[in-house]
């Protein structure tokens, strides 16, 4: 296996993070109706930190949410159940809601379809926002993020590993080449 | 995180380790969240077919059952002996397979001869879960059973509890049992001796004759039905004398630890096993055992479905955040 190769190092991620906020509270004029939802796992690191940086520049609360596409995912048949499901929480309304919605890694955006699908059981929000820290390109459905960290050129067989301070030992997005099938 | 789970079938605990019942637990945890959501209701098992094989009569059970199923999308088909082609002399081997031609992939059976979920697992492609089979285990009301003393007293570990009543035809005792010392609980059987077999005692547990005995160093009391029709076979004197030794009534809890938990998997006779008051009282998490049974049954579903299609290469990258397609 080749040498993963870093791509994002521990201040180019606080900058797009940084970035990534400014540019949504560019978008949401009206506060109240800010939410902030988190994909796990690393969604949700990211979530969080989005959310206080958020809930500081506006001097208000804002609401949180977790949520986990185990259940929702489109691949159960060919890859079965994982034994590990963790709790969704989104302890407020969402109806009318402006929801970012908050995820390490974009991809083939099924994961990104799974939380729709279980975000709009909840509720109607009024719009639903997704930011991503990397958009690796290579995408199978028709979806599109409306905050970016850092958008990688990747061939379809590499792999994106996010590490987070909360989770992991270093704080980077690393690629580790696979076979360049594209 | 949660061990792997390969089982295809559940049977009983006792053949499922101790991780094993805490993957169910840990699972069910968060399966409790669905049915406090506005759509209680998760596409994972869309289009899978259960079907509800209850050839002994039971309400709870089989609404738990069907409800969890509905809350993760399955299909649900109902099959009722008494009108079914078992009455008509065919063996149960045969009726399963028939069914299972149809393409289903669940059967939750519940029978009155101990070891057919075992049977039917031999002869089946399609899961099965074991709803109850004769004196044998009720697997789901252990597993729902420790859920719930987990969840009020926070550990499963040194706890003590005493199964209360008539033990010796219980499936729900001894999969309580089986489960409950898995996890390093102490167990006590307690009731009159003629409904506590001796050799409960082999399976590790504590036997005592005497409630007032015990009542005073236990954590959770967990009652069992005593069934009014045993009374016809001597097995007791009658029903009062019963409900003076072995009732829990506020008298009784009086002489218990003040967080003691009371526990009964219905359905209970208010007035023999326990007092109205205690029933309905602060101690009893009956209501709660419901609730949680419901998300236990959905956890196994889950988990059996899941099972016969984990190809072991998928498992290795599925915690790394960016492999989720």
């Amino acid at each position: 296996m080749p040498d993963p190769k870093t791509l994002l190092d521990q201040p180019a991620i606080e900058k797009a993070l940084a970035r990534m906020t400014t540019e949504i509270l560019a978008r949401n004029a009206s506060r109240s109706r800010l939410a902030v939802v988190g994909i796990h796992t690393r969604g949700v690191v990211l979530a969080k930190r989005i959310h206080e940086s958020l809930q500081e520049k506006c001097g208000a609360s804002i609401p949180f949410g977790t949520l986990d596409i185990t259940l929702y995912r489109d691949d159960f048949d060919t890859h079965g159940a994982k034994a590990t499901v963790r709790a969704t929480d989104i302890p407020f309304h969402l109806d009318g809601k402006d929801v970012i919605l908050v995820d390490d890694v974009l991809f083939t955006g099924r994961t990104t379809r799974a939380a729709l699908t279980e975000l709009v059981d909840f509720g109607r929000p009024s719009t639903i926002q997704l930011a991503v820290l990397v958009d690796r390109g290579h995408r199978e459905l028709p979806i599109q993020p409306d905050y970016v960290g850092a958008r990688l050129d990747t061939h379809r067989g590499d792999s994106i590993r996010v590490r987070l301070a909360e989770t992991d030992p270093a704080e980077e997005v690393v690629v580790i080449e696979g076979k360049s099938t594209s | 995180m949660s061990a792997a789970w390969t089982r295809r079938h559940l049977l009983g605990l006792e053949e499922l380790s101790a991780d094993e019942i805490r993957t169910v637990l840990d699972t069910a945890a968060s399966f409790k969240e669905v049915s406090t959501r506005s759509i209680k209701k998760v596409p994972a098992l869309r289009g899978k077919v259960v079907v509800n094989m209850f050839v002994e009569p039971s309400t709870r059970t089989k609404s738990s059952f069907t409800l969890a199923a509905m809350r993760l999308s399955a299909d649900v088909l109902d099959f009722t002996p008494s009108t079914s082609s078992l009455s008509k002399g065919e063996t149960l081997v045969d009726t399963a397979k028939n069914i299972e031609a149809m393409g289903i992939d669940f059967v939750v059976i519940r029978h009155p001869a101990s070891g057919a979920p075992h049977m039917l697992s031999k002869v089946l492609r399609a899961s099965v879960v074991n709803a109850g089979d004769g004196a044998h285990e009720h697997p789901t009301q252990g597993l729902l059973d420790i859920f719930t003393m987990r969840e009020v007293k926070k550990r499963i570990e040194g706890l003590k509890v005493a199964i209360v009543g008539d033990l010796s035809y219980s499936r729900v005792a001894r999969s309580n049992i089986w489960g409950l010392l898995k996890l390093g609980a102490e167990v006590i059987a307690c009731g009159p001796s003629t409904l506590v077999p001796a050799a409960f005692k082999e399976l590790g547990v504590r036997v005592s004759y005497n409630l007032d005995e015990i009542i005073g160093e236990v954590d959770v009391i967990n009652l069992l039905r005593i069934q009014m029709e045993r009374q016809k076979s001597n097995m007791f004197p009658s029903i009062r004398e019963y409900a003076r030794f072995f009732q829990i009534n506020e008298e009784r809890l009086k002489r218990a630890k003040p967080d003691v938990m009371i526990m009964h998997p219905g359905p209970m006779n208010r007035g023999v096993e326990i007092s109205p008051e205690v029933a309905d009282g602060e101690r009893s998490v009956i209501l709660k055992q419901v609730e949680n049974g419901l998300a236990v049954r959905m956890a196994v579903l889950y988990l059996c479905s899941g099972a016969k299609e984990i190809p072991a290469a998928e498992e290795s990258h599925a915690d790394a955040g960016d492999q989720r397609r």
